[in-house]
């Protein structure tokens, strides 16, 4: 039986047990691993599965008016405007944001890709948001924004308008705070992608004849497009999740009720935990919705190397 | 469709082309006039100013001064999309996104050629760099010599009226380099497209070009086919270029004779040398010979006597295949290379002869002596 000798197993090693475990990546070093596993146990696994677990012991109150047993939460959550409308609430504002800032972002990071006079001014300037909290931003808005703020007083002193504009408790208010807080990590991100892409292909394109509309849509785009998607998803995720600013410039029980107001609400006003937790757990929910189509979409593009760094 | 665009000129004038980078500079007075179809190369030590010449060239860095002329038409005012110059980048440059074939037809694409066309000419070109069964892949996919190809037949698809080559061999080993020079050269002789190559390979250059020009520090010192370099170098920076490995610092000690002749003297030896750039005695020279050119003579032989000498004691000797080469040194200390049918012994004391015509002397001042006029080095 020829076929049956083919098929032996390869001899095994005459290494020392430690020497073939090492082959397989097992070694002291794991123990590395060791804190980073504690804390995402103890401080996300538990808390997890805890809140799930709260999410399927419904208060009596729930289960009386919206039936459904154990999943009564659920059922309210879809059958109860004041939550359910709140996932178009909180899309509304966070798909626009991260649109803005990642589209804003691309000619910005290609402009400053290059060297000149004052860059280095102008980076730190588009990323000094970062370092302010959202709460900071905030209070920015309200005095520069308000009805009695200075770009108000400006303008009506100017003549330009006659009533104040409606800039804070309000979408736009909200709107505006997530660009400001999700626009510098959008820069830095697509700067970064922008500079693994090797800068001889531009030139290699434009000695080709291509102008430079042709070298960004059949070039730089393509090479930049996987990057933009995950720069999508992470100020998405940023902006899905908003609350402070959802509740300082915004309107949070009407037009800015995003999820994590009604999570609060049913949380520290109505002392609903296990409903809290449901509509957190749906706001994940819906976040993997859109990650997962963003991942989708990204599946087709080329992914590979850009030719340069990184 | 381009087609016609390699016909429309007779030659590439290139006038006073300079190029400084805030205060120094990186490329200075070069005046160059390439016939069609010429094969054209620059070469020079790194930070010598080819590559900026020929980023010049092609637009990707502004002039300071000069003007290029295709023909008639003045092109420095284009912007390089606008140049019709094919150009082959060190780095390949290949769109990584794209397949082989997409790669090679985006230049014909840029320029609206149609799509029966592209793909027959997209073909053509690949098979001209003998890549056609990879034209499905991506570049990625592809060994280093097989991307250059790529890089090649994206270049000269779009029938370019000059291909600009930037140092294309330097990233791939030395047997592929070797191999993709003959590819070069053989696809010049197919195509007959002008062509200005980048090097620093004083090889790959006499190998390839029909006319060298050799540039230091922003200046060209010398233009001439490889023959004239290889033969009469200009100034001492071009021998040493040209393979003139030793390069001996020496003072005249009397006048040129009728035919050039002058002695020259150092601590530790006296010969007769050609004078390539005019001399006085108690000058400062410099003298460059060959390897080859160094006759060994070992004790045996030592009865021909030989003329114009000098006595060295062998150090190294390494095998080369066909002959040795010979490293010697002098009593004053100075180290010379040699080359040799027999290997001598090491530590032995050999006489060495070097024909006066073949020991090339030179003012030591490099800046002091103007470039060499290209005429007046082909009629030397």
């Amino acid at each position: 039986m020829t076929t049956a000798t083919a098929r032996t197993k390869p001899p095994r090693g005459s290494a020392s047990l430690r020497h073939r475990l090492a082959d397989r990546g097992i070694d002291s070093q794991l123990l590395f691993l060791v804190p980073a596993i504690v804390f995402i146990l103890a401080l996300f696994v538990y808390p997890f599965a805890y809140g799930f677990g709260l999410t399927l012991q419904p208060s009596e109150e729930t289960v009386d008016r919206w039936g459904g047993g154990i999943l009564a939460n659920y059922v309210r959550f879809f059958g109860d405007a004041f939550t359910f409308e709140s996932v178009w609430l909180t899309a509304r504002l966070a798909i626009p944001a991260a649109l803005f800032n990642v589209l804003a972002a691309i000619p910005l990071a290609i402009k400053l890709k290059h060297r000149f006079r004052g860059k280095r001014l102008i980076s730190t300037l588009l990323v000094l948001p970062i370092t302010l909290g959202t709460v900071l931003t905030a209070q920015g808005l309200l005095i520069f924004a308000g009805r009695q703020g200075w770009l108000n007083q400006a303008l009506l002193n100017l003549g330009i308008i006659d009533q104040p504009l409606e800039l804070v408790h309000n979408y736009i208010g909200v709107l505006l705070s997530l660009i400001i807080s999700g626009f510098p990590f959008a820069f830095l991100l697509i700067s970064s992608y922008l500079s693994g892409i090797d800068p001889s292909l531009d030139r290699a394109a434009r000695s080709l004849g291509a102008g430079w509309g042709q070298r960004f849509f059949r070039i730089t785009l393509p090479l930049l497009a996987p990057g933009l998607a995950t720069t999508f998803i992470l100020t998405f995720v940023l902006a899905f999740s908003v609350f402070p600013s959802a509740t300082l410039v915004g309107d949070p029980s009407g037009s800015t009720r995003v999820l994590a107001v009604v999570a609060y609400r049913f949380f520290g006003e109505q002392f609903d935990y296990p409903m809290a937790s449901t509509v957190a757990i749906m706001m994940g929910l819906a976040e993997l919705v859109v990650v997962a189509i963003v991942l989708l979409g990204r599946s087709f593009l080329y992914k590979g190397s850009t030719g340069g760094k990184g | 469709m381009t087609t016609t665009s390699a016909e429309d000129f007779d030659t590439i004038r290139i006038e006073n082309l300079g190029r400084r980078f805030g205060g120094t500079t990186a490329l200075q007075g070069f005046d160059l006039t390439v016939e069609r179809g010429e094969f054209i190369a620059l070469l020079g030590p790194s930070g010598c100013g080819k590559s900026t010449a020929l980023n010049c060239l092609a637009g990707l860095l502004p002039l300071t001064d000069g003007q290029i002329y295709v023909g008639e038409q003045r092109v420095d005012v284009l912007p390089p999309e606008k140049r019709d110059f094919g150009m082959v980048f060190q780095s390949y440059a290949l769109f990584p996104h794209l397949t082989v074939a997409k790669n090679v037809a985006f230049g014909l694409q840029m320029r609206g050629v149609s799509r029966r066309e592209t793909t027959r000419r997209v073909d053509d070109a690949l098979r001209l760099v003998r890549l056609e069964d990879q034209a499905g892949k991506l570049p990625g996919q592809l060994s280093g010599g097989q991307q250059q190809r790529v890089a090649i037949a994206r270049a000269i698809v779009i029938e370019p009226r000059v291909v600009l080559m930037d140092e294309p061999l330097s990233n791939l080993d030395a047997k592929l380099r070797l191999e993709m020079r003959t590819e070069i050269r053989r696809l010049h002789q197919t195509l007959g497209l002008t062509t200005i190559y980048v090097t620093h390979d004083q090889e790959e250059a006499l190998s390839l070009a029909d006319r060298l020009v050799v540039l230091r520090a922003g200046r060209v010192q010398q233009i001439g086919t490889p023959q004239q370099l290889h033969d009469n170098p200009a100034n001492w920076h071009v021998a040493d270029f040209m393979g003139y490995r030793n390069l001996i610092d020496a003072t005249v000690a009397g006048e040129p004779d009728g035919q050039g002749r002058v002695r020259i003297e150092a601590d530790d030896l006296s010969l007769l040398g050609a004078a390539v750039n005019p001399v006085m005695p108690g000058d400062r020279v410099r003298i460059a010979v060959r390897p080859s050119d160094l006759v060994v003579h070992t004790a045996a032989l030592a009865a021909t006597s030989p003329v114009n000498t000098l006595e060295a004691q062998v150090e190294i000797v390494e095998y080369q295949g066909r002959e040795y080469s010979v490293e010697v040194r002098t009593s004053a200390g100075r180290v010379l290379h040699v080359r040799a049918d027999l290997a001598p012994e090491v530590g032995a004391t050999v006489l060495l002869s070097v024909d006066p015509s073949r020991a090339l002397v030179y003012q030591d001042d490099l800046d002091g002596i103007p470039a060499v006029d290209p005429a007046a080095v082909v009629t030397a």
